[in-house]
């Protein structure tokens, strides 16, 4: 007897070997690759002893093996090492920093990507073979074909250079950060009902999720523009015309049957998400995970490098779990 | 011969679907760029690492996309750009495509343990973010432009796998393979002979559309500073370059570059999209 707590269950089990191959594949990536990756960050001019040294705080001088059980175990732990520049904190700890950010804005990026998405496609489908669905074809197209920085700044040349009316980097104007709750500037300034951080880290928000949002939309646009399509020609819908069923309702229903392959697609866009954010954070300043990223590579800081990797790939096995089970919820068909 | 064949089914296919359009633009847009980088000297009007007039200026007659912080010609660099960019995405496309295909086709055909082993492990591959890996791995190897292919191959190895392997499973399972394996035909023969040539239309469609997708992976690679370095013209770094002049006004140093970015990448998201029209292949991507 199939159920669904048993598809759960294997899926929840499954996660377990593909974290295993994405972390054994960052550890390959970051080390295996030609030789000594602390020499390639850090470059060739460094004198010996203090390559030794940032050698040995990595755990770098030990045998690839040893660097393998203790980098699993570091992350089973949940201990990431410790930063190699500054302040030395945990990695953990700097990711904890910056995941907030990045998650805000990849769920604002998210939500507007789908609601363009689902509109633009619906609107295709209902006006079947008109000059609009043709330009949301070309939309949907285009829209992928975007290169983020570019449409960023297009964006911030706009609405915050040429009109003023939004501004162009950061995640808050100092000083109106709201108190930390969880980190996430809009809930936080929510829970402690704070209006004016809220309005100001919304209007931060806007441009960078619009930028994510539309870059991302096009996949949508396209795949629920074809379900819907073949949904509207099925015979279940027919029937509910034939029957005189209220055209809202008919809607609803067709809606609910085209939405079910979006859920997946959700779940791949996720991956582009994710590298879209990365772009867009750089180009908005915004203090998140792939700044993080990008300014540790800079400051040639390996293990934060390397845990921000991590936390990634960890990140990504995690929602593609949440994406798939969703997934069944909706569909009864997938079951074990 | 066999590129004869492609080209010959390719345009005998063109003029009967509606996917004709998209192929014929995508492709106008292609070979422009590929015939502005292989005679960029001639093209371009000012050297593009020199300083050829006042900086910081609007685009006007002299310089008809405006000049740079250091009064370098806007559209010279544009033009030489198209160098870097073609070069580390077309090299990475042969490269991605001759580990995955051979890969995917091997894999699929004969299915077994390692199947599911290179399966699982070109999986993961695929779900971790393109973008990201190529970041790890540039950040490993050091920015240059060689080191910028080896990253942007290895994105894309798992997409060439697993659409290839797909497509040699359904494959593998037809008539006619069936009838060539009867008459004692060697995996090795019914693999090059009866697969891999019902393979060509699904590798042209994923080979645009993965390019049309590294072209974006690159620009971003190269914004983010790990392929090319002043006075290098790249597209994607000239965005980075340009973006401390925006809060000034100064808008031509990042508009023409991007939207370069944008056409070259639609070009062949065009011919993709179009060629699968064309073909109907299924797609998961």
């Amino acid at each position: 007897m199939p159920s669904l707590k048993a598809y759960i269950a294997t899926r929840v089990l499954l996660v377990i070997p593909t974290v295993f191959i994405l972390l054994t594949i960052v550890f390959f990536i970051l080390r295996i690759i030609p030789g000594n990756p602390i020499m390639a960050m850090v470059g060739q001019k460094v004198p010996e002893e203090v390559l030794q040294k940032l050698m040995h705080e990595a755990g770098l001088d030990k045998p690839a093996y040893i660097q393998y059980i203790d980098y699993l175990h570091g992350i089973l732990t949940g201990n990431l090492g410790k930063s190699m520049i500054w302040g030395r904190r945990p990695v953990i700890d700097e990711i904890m920093d910056h995941f907030p950010a990045t998650l805000e804005l990849t769920i604002f990026g998210f939500v507007l990507s789908v609601l363009i998405g689902v509109l633009t496609g619906s609107i295709a489908a209902f006006r079947k073979g008109s000059k609009l669905d043709s330009s949301m074809r070309i939309y949907s197209i285009v829209a992928y074909t975007l290169f983020i920085p570019w449409f960023g700044m297009l964006l911030q040349m706009f609405f915050g250079v040429y009109l003023r009316a939004l501004p162009i980097g950061g995640r808050i104007t100092p000083g109106f950060a709201p108190k930390t709750i969880t980190g996430l500037y809009v809930l936080d300034s929510i829970l402690t009902l704070n209006p004016t951080s809220m309005l100001d880290a919304l209007s931060h928000l806007l441009l960078p999720s619009l930028t994510l949002g539309i870059v991302l939309s096009g996949a949508y646009t396209r795949l629920l523009r074809n379900n819907l399509i073949d949904v509207l020609s099925q015979d279940f819908i027919v029937a509910y015309r034939a029957r005189g069923v209220r055209e809202r309702k008919v809607i609803f229903h067709a809606m609910k049957n085209a939405f079910i392959p979006v859920v997946t697609l959700m779940g791949l866009q996720f991956a582009i998400l994710l590298a879209g954010a990365v772009l867009t954070e750089t180009t908005f300043s915004w203090p998140g995970m792939g700044t993080f990223l990008i300014e540790r590579i800079v400051y040639r800081d390996y293990t934060s490098v390397q845990g921000a990797i991590v936390f990634y790939a960890l990140f990504v096995a995690l929602i593609s779990l949440i994406v798939d089970i969703i997934y069944a919820l909706l569909d009864p068909r997938i079951r074990y | 011969m066999e590129v004869k064949n492609i080209a010959t089914t390719i345009f005998s296919f063109i003029p009967k679907t509606e996917g004709r359009y998209m192929v014929l633009t995508g492709l106008a847009i292609v070979i422009t760029v590929c015939l502005m980088a292989v005679f960029a000297p001639l093209v371009a009007p000012y050297d593009p690492i020199k300083s050829t007039g006042k900086i910081l200026q609007p685009p006007n007659s002299a310089h008809l996309m405006g000049t740079d912080n250091l009064g370098r010609d806007v559209l010279s660099r544009i033009i030489f750009g198209s160098r870097v960019v073609l070069a580390v995405v077309i090299s990475a496309a042969i490269i991605s495509m001759s580990i995955g295909v051979p890969l995917g086709l091997t894999s699929g055909y004969f299915g077994g343990k390692l199947d599911r082993a290179l399966s699982m492990l070109m999986d993961s591959m695929y779900a971790f973010p393109g973008l990201i890996l190529a970041i790890a791995i540039a950040a490993v190897l050091g920015p240059s432009v060689v080191n910028a292919v080896v990253a942007i191959s290895v994105v894309y190895i798992p997409t060439y796998f697993r659409m290839i392997r797909g497509q040699t499973l359904s494959i593998k399972s037809l008539l006619f393979v069936e009838a060539a394996r009867a008459m004692g035909a060697s995996d090795w023969r019914i693999m090059r002979k009866y697969i891999l040539p019902n393979l060509i239309p699904t590798l042209v469609v994923v080979f645009s559309l993965s390019v049309a997708d590294a072209i974006l992976t690159e620009a971003g690679l190269s914004f983010l500073g790990f392929i090319v370095s002043a006075p290098t013209p790249d597209w994607g770094f000239e965005l980075a370059s340009g973006r401390p002049y925006l809060p000034a006004g100064y808008w031509w140093m990042i508009t023409f570059p991007g939207l370069m970015v944008m056409i070259l990448s639609l070009g062949f998201a065009l011919i993709g999209e179009g060629m699968s029209e064309i073909y109907a292949p299924r797609r998961e991507k």
